[in-house]
């Protein structure tokens, strides 16, 4: 009971801290609802991470890197170098993510792709799983989030492969 | 003795390799000022040989259309372009370099797509060319390529200051789901690749362009709009304020660098 009033307090700070108003996480509430926790609260974080599965279910790493591949999806390819040797072209706009199993946990690598912004206000990389507060979406995405929750858990299933 | 020398030039090779690759002012000529490097050299060795190559540039062909319909008569006035500005590497020299520019009748920026139309519909009584057709580019790629090589050199105070302000107020927002602005790219990270394509300091000097992507010359609110999609934003439209402003700010960012229109990017 207490446990839970701490991380529910650490999610309205980070809300907050981070900007977003009320009507934003109205609005948000056709998607899953998270609970953001911070280092001062779970103190072997390094940054805020969000603990439990969006879906509950434990994600797929095999879709998890059709995911990452796809340009309509994660598209990450875009910006990092990832071990996926068939797809020519990697960016390198982000840290290369070879080993990045091996640098966060699992919770942090789920925020790092619900909304990495969190952790870097002034990050490029987009929030994977947020549908509101953005500025002039073109209409075929509004209210609607890059990747689904599901899809959200199979790329950390699949960040979690690259030890 | 021999052996000695080969040393010597692997040494020397090495050197010029480092140098390459750190890259050090001046290197790319008159494509380089102060921190100032247009998007040709960021691309590839055999692209920028097709647009040094006018033989090759397929942009050039618009160039020739623009020349035609420059002396070409139009409209209930029974005049051409040429009735009144006669020679265009005369009258026109120059201009590529100051526009967009403030326009006391309009109260607001005009570009060069729509002077041209201005003088259409004003002096020749001729109907407007539409945004993105051929005749308007060629007029426009026409008209800019009279001052090929010219350093731009728009005015960004006076009665533009407001529009320019607005124009890099927009280069600094973000947009759209991906939630980008253009300075994300363009100023955090050109030099980098993204995905296959290596991200310049999106500048406005070079067009219209002809892109490989297109298989045809663009505008430069064109090449706005594919950006504006990219992060999945709404797309503002053909000569709206909000581009020309943008226009004004993109060309500030190229203050200095020689036109190159008709460019050719991939
Ligand atoms: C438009 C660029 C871009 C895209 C697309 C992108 N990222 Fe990133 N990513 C970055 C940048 C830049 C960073 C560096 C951290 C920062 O900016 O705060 C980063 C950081 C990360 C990190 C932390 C790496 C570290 O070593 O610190 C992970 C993990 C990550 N990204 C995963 C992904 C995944 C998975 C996807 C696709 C679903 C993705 N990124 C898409 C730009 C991007
Ligand atoms: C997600 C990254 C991204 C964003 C955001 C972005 N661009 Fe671009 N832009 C590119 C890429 C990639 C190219 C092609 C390579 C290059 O020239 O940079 C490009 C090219 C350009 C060019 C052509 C430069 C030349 O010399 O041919 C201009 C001008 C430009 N962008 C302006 C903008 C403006 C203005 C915005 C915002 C409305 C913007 N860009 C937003 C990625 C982006």
């Amino acid at each position: 009971m207490t446990h839970k009033f701490v991380l529910v307090t650490a999610f309205l700070v980070a809300l907050v801290a981070h900007g977003f108003s009320i009507a934003n996480a109205v609005e948000s509430s056709k998607i899953v609802q998270y609970v953001v926790v911070d280092e001062d609260s779970l103190p072997s974080l390094n940054v805020p991470a969000i603990l439990q599965s969006l879906t509950g279910k434990k994600g797929d790493p095999a879709n998890g890197r059709k995911v990452v591949i796809n340009r309509k999806k994660g598209n990450c390819l875009a910006c990092h170098v990832m071990p996926i040797s068939e797809q020519p072209y990697h960016g390198e706009v982000g840290p290369e993510l070879n080993g990045v199993a091996s640098r966060y946990q699992e919770g942090e690598l789920r925020l790092l792709l619900v909304n990495a912004k969190f952790i870097n206000e002034d990050t490029i990389m987009p929030a994977f799983y947020r549908n509101s507060g953005f500025n002039r979406v073109h209409k075929k995405f509004k209210g609607k989030t890059i990747l689904s929750a599901q899809q959200v858990e199979d790329v950390v299933a699949y960040l979690m492969t690259l030890k | 003795m021999a052996c000695k020398f080969i040393v010597f030039s692997i040494g020397l090779a090495l050197a010029l390799g480092i140098v390459h690759e750190t890259g050090h002012a001046g290197e790319w000529g008159k494509y380089q000022v102060e921190d100032r490097r247009s998007g040709y050299t960021y691309r590839t060795k055999e692209t920028r040989a097709m647009q040094d190559d006018d033989f090759q540039n397929p942009g050039m062909a618009l160039v020739d259309e623009g020349e035609a319909l420059w002396s070409m008569v139009d409209g209930k006035a029974g005049k051409s372009c040429a009735s009144c500005h006669q020679d265009a590497s005369v009258t026109m020299r120059g201009v590529g370099a100051v526009y967009p520019k403030f326009d006391i009748g309009l109260g607001k920026l005009k570009n060069i797509e729509q002077q041209i139309n201005t003088c259409r519909t004003g002096q020749m009584q001729a109907t407007p060319w539409k945004w993105e057709k051929g005749q308007l580019l060629a007029m426009t790629v026409y008209v800019r390529h009279q001052s090929r090589g010219m350093p731009m050199n728009v005015k960004v105070d006076g009665s533009a200051a407001p529009f320019f302000e607005k124009g890099k107020a927009f280069y600094n927002e973000r947009r759209g789901q991906l939630d980008m602005s253009c300075g994300s790219c363009h100023e955090a990270y050109p030099g980098t690749r993204i995905r296959a394509d290596m991200l310049s300091q999106g500048q406005g000097h070079s067009f219209p362009t002809y892109r490989l992507k297109w298989q045809k010359v663009g505008s430069l609110h064109r090449r706005f709009r594919g950006c504006n999609k990219q992060v999945r934003s709404k797309p503002y439209k053909y000569g709206s304020d909000e581009y020309v402003n943008l226009e004004l700010y993109a060309g500030w960012r190229a203050r200095g660098l020689p036109i190159e229109t008709p460019a050719l990017r991939n």
